[in-house]
């Protein structure tokens, strides 16, 4: 008696179909699983057995014979066990026939018969579509991120009987279909905004251009000027998801296990690492790799607060990722490539104390040691973040004053327009922002007026700048022109860029 | 047995660092130096005054070929050593308590070098400090002033550089041997201040940059200038000793009033509460050194040429003119938003009317 039933591995974030063969033969009885399964598909015989049984049916007493194809690929996860199950039911002959060729199950089997829900649902579920499964029967706790795939039927189940049952035509499921997997107007329930930051207009302006642009930013300042507070508000003016970044982001953390609701994520993800973290929580990694923040932090933003904590070698990691946007992990079972696009905002001291150039402060710092400290950060790194912002405690008097603070709806509203217009001019480059622009995208859609050509001339002469911040200057001009809504870099919109150039000659000279 | 002359008997003790007190003391036993050297090993044992670690030290030295390696060495490193027995040494000098009797210099002290100021301060300066050196020093240098400091970290390196951007000439006095580079990151200032004044040290090569060097060194600092100007300094500092010096020089004391929160004005302050005089201004220099009220008149300040400037241009160049602000407040006082201000900032900039110091705050060029 011999069955096949389909069911899907992830390596990565890719999904290959599995095909369960399982043959029930007579002889002494074994229970064997072959086709390089490992540990925790080894285990699923315990599970499969108990729960099988506990579900009201025998377990056969016979030879089991199940192959995992195609043998070559290495598998793991627990998500074959209901696969596995529904196999030997069907070689027993408990199941009616179906259309095994167009269904696919993935979940995770207790012991008294229910199914658990499992991690990687949605990337399955795209890389089954890909391969014309039409029917997929999944976890009922992972039904809502399952059906955000559309033209594949979920068929959300609770227990092994209820799968037999369906299966069999004795009870009927409706297929799942997500309750709103589009974008709805109010998706964004902040509990914070720009609005709470008194005074600040410069490191508020900062944060507008950069998330407008995608630029990295760099915040130094001594303890207390708002660095972290604003680094914190940067998600409630980040332009939206488009539903492919949302798909992505979605697809990353299902198989991080970190899709706590089980829905779309329809924000932003901003990840702050704690400066202890090493660089393979960074970056990702482990026996069979799994996704790190930078990935985590795709198309969102990666927040590292007082970044010359880190240790040298965790930020130098990040310097590959930071300009491939993709991450490749190799280990001795598996090479994976992770996405990982983000923003990187970083904050830091001007000193270990903190104090350094601060009137009211005494800096107990020796010169070699704030060198020491300046020097974590290297200049490849340096190079990659275009804009950098110097922020000092507010005054007192200005914290109190009431003034018009806009909200971070306003300020969102123009952060989206800009973006717009970045989705609009680059998409046939495969590029989204303008921080991703090469030296040849600059040339060619960076133009400028006479006059700004006039100011960048002089401007060159009189700071020195190199080649590198030259260009770093166009294309945060670009974004401040985009945000302005006009298609020429204008003088005004150069004169501005030139604030945020970067302060390596003065820190790092 | 050949001679050496006073003079080379007295470079001779000098590197020996057994403190200027000690060659005092010897000076006057002996006149001549070349008794000294001439006297027997036992008879220096006699001496009174000096501690025997000194005169085992003298003893143990006290042969020719000693000094030979002295004056080559002195030759290799191409530096100049000015003693009180020659014409070339400083007369501002020779007028203190405990003058140094050798000097070693690089670079060259001229004539005009005796109008001069010192400007000292902390070793960490503020931002305030930065930009107060950097007024005072080059309006000074403008007049022809000759900038004294110690080529320490801090407002000392500030005024060093400021000087020499203003085309003016600085002396750096070491509490170290020429050869020794102290603080390692000023390497390159030793070579401009040397190029365009003189770098002076009491020390022989090869002295390190010991602690209680510096309080000593100060004593050259003021005694080589007509007054004393200290920027910033926390309550204890080297700062105050050179103003101590300066006072016990019968030189003119002038201190940077400062924030009365910040540490870094603390000892300042101080100095104005014991009556140092208060600088706002170098005018406030000036009244007090007769010798600059006459290089005052030669020299017409010159105003700043404000033409060519838009309206909004020259509404933010005003509040800038006023003092040191930031860039959120330039925002603030005028209205206009963040971006705009940036824009006029740049410009600004750009005609060199103004500059950034740290943390986004402005200032006059």
């Amino acid at each position: 008696m011999y069955s096949i039933v389909n069911t899907c591995v992830l390596q990565g974030l890719n999904g290959h179909i599995i095909q369960v063969e399982t043959d029930l033969s007579k002889g002494l009885p074994v229970f064997q699983i072959v086709g390089l399964p490992d540990a925790s598909i080894k285990e699923s015989k315990e599970r499969v057995r108990t729960a099988i049984k506990n579900s009201g049916y025998i377990f056969p007493v016979s030879r089991i014979t199940v192959n995992l194809v195609p043998a070559h690929l290495r598998k793991e996860g627990s998500q074959l066990d209901l696969a596995i199950a529904v196999g030997i039911l069907q070689s027993m002959g408990e199941i009616n026939d179906f259309d095994y060729k167009r269904t696919a199950f993935i979940g995770e089997l207790s012991l008294d018969g229910r199914i658990n829900p499992i991690e990687g649902a949605l990337p399955m579920i795209i890389s089954m579509r890909e391969f014309n499964i039409k029917k997929c029967i999944v976890p009922f706790a992972n039904r809502n991120e399952a059906s955000i795939v559309e033209d594949i039927e979920i068929i959300p189940v609770k227990t092994l009987k209820e799968t037999i049952d369906y299966l069999n035509g004795e009870k009927e499921i409706l297929p799942h279909k997500s309750p709103n997997p589009l974008f709805s107007d109010n998706i964004d329930d902040f509990q914070i905004d720009f609005s709470d930051i008194k005074g600040q207009e410069g490191l508020k302006r900062a944060m507008e251009v950069a998330a407008a642009g995608g630029h990295n930013i760099l915040m130094i300042g001594p303890p207390g000027a708002g660095k972290t507070m604003a680094a914190r508000r940067l998600p409630t003016i980040l332009p939206e998801l488009s539903f492919e970044e949302a798909i992505e982001v979605t697809k990353i953390y299902s198989v991080a296990g970190l899709l706590q609701s089980n829905e779309l994520i329809r924000q932003r993800p901003f990840r702050a690492p704690h400066h202890t973290a090493s660089s393979t929580s960074l970056i990702g990694g482990g026996r069979i790799p799994k996704p790190g923040e930078v990935s985590l932090a795709h198309n969102g933003v990666l927040f590292l607060d007082e970044i010359p904590e880190f240790k040298r070698d965790v930020l130098e990691v990040l310097r590959q990722p930071m300009e491939d946007g993709i991450v490749t992990i190799s280990r001795a079972h598996a090479t994976l490539t992770y996405p990982a696009k983000f923003m990187l905002v970083a904050s830091m001291n001007p000193c270990p104390c903190g104090y350094y150039g601060d009137p009211y402060h005494e800096c107990t710092c020796s010169q070699s040691s704030i060198d020491k400290y300046l020097g974590k950060l290297s200049n490849p790194l340096l190079d990659r973040i275009d804009i950098h912002i110097e922020v000092l405690p507010v005054d007192y008097s200005e914290l109190k004053e009431d003034k018009n603070l806009e909200s971070s709806n306003e300020i969102r509203n123009r952060v989206n327009r800009a973006r717009q217009i970045q989705l609009e001019r680059y998409r046939y480059d495969k590029v989204y922002s303008n921080s991703q622009l090469s030296p040849r995208h600059i040339k060619k859609y960076c133009k400028l007026n006479k006059g700004a050509e006039r100011i960048m001339q002089e401007a060159f002469k009189r700071y020195r700048f190199s080649a590198r911040t030259y260009n770093k200057i166009l294309k945060v001009g670009r974004t401040i022109a985009d945000l302005d809504g006009k298609e020429t870099i204008m003088e005004k919109h150069i004169l501005e860029a030139v604030r945020y150039r970067s302060l390596d000659n003065k820190y790092w000279g | 047995m050949k001679g050496f002359s006073n003079r080379e008997i007295l470079i001779w003790l000098s590197s020996l660092n057994i403190g200027n007190r000690n060659i005092r003391k010897v000076m006057e036993q002996f006149p001549q130096l070349i008794d000294f050297w001439e006297l027997p090993a036992n008879c220096i044992y006699n001496l009174n005054n000096i501690s025997d670690e000194i005169k085992e030290k003298i003893i143990a030295s006290k042969n020719e070929s000693y000094i030979n390696r002295l004056f080559d060495l002195i030759s290799k490193h191409n530096i100049d050593v000015i003693t009180v027995f020659d014409r070339e040494y400083p007369e501002s000098l020779h007028h203190i308590y405990d003058r140094p009797k050798v000097l070693y210099i690089k670079g060259r002290v001229l004539k005009e070098d005796y109008i001069s100021l010192a400007v000292v301060g902390s070793r960490r300066a503020t931002s305030y400090g930065k930009w107060a050196t950097e007024k005072l020093v080059k309006e000074l240098v403008d007049l022809g002033v000759t900038i004294v400091s110690g080529v320490a970290l801090g407002i000392d390196s500030i005024a060093h550089r400021a000087a020499l951007e203003g085309k003016g000439r600085t002396i750096g006095v070491l509490g170290n041997g020429l050869d020794i580079v102290y603080p390692k990151r000023n390497r390159d200032l030793y070579g401009e201040i040397a190029s365009n004044g003189a770098i002076i040290t009491e020390y022989f090569l090869g002295t390190p940059p010991l602690a209680h060097n510096f309080p000593q060194r100060n004593r050259i600092i003021s005694g080589l200038s007509l007054g004393v100007l200290v920027i910033e300094a926390k309550e204890r500092s080297g700062s105050l000793i050179t103003a101590q010096h300066a006072l016990e020089q019968g030189k003119e004391v002038f201190a940077l009033p400062g924030n009365i929160n910040s540490i870094y004005s603390r000892g300042t302050n101080a100095l104005i509460k014991e009556g140092a005089k208060l600088v706002t201004d170098i005018d406030d220099i000036i009244e007090e050194i007769y010798e600059l009220q006459k290089n005052k008149m030669e020299k017409k300040k010159k105003e700043i040429d404000c033409s060519g400037l838009s309206p909004l241009e020259m509404k933010v160049f005003q509040l800038i003119k006023e003092g040191p602000i930031h860039a959120d407040s330039i925002a603030y006082s005028t209205g206009l938003d963040i971006s705009t201000v940036y824009s006029i900032l740049t410009i600004l900039e750009l005609k060199g009317m103004i500059k950034e110091m740290s943390g986004r705050t402005f200032t006059l060029l």
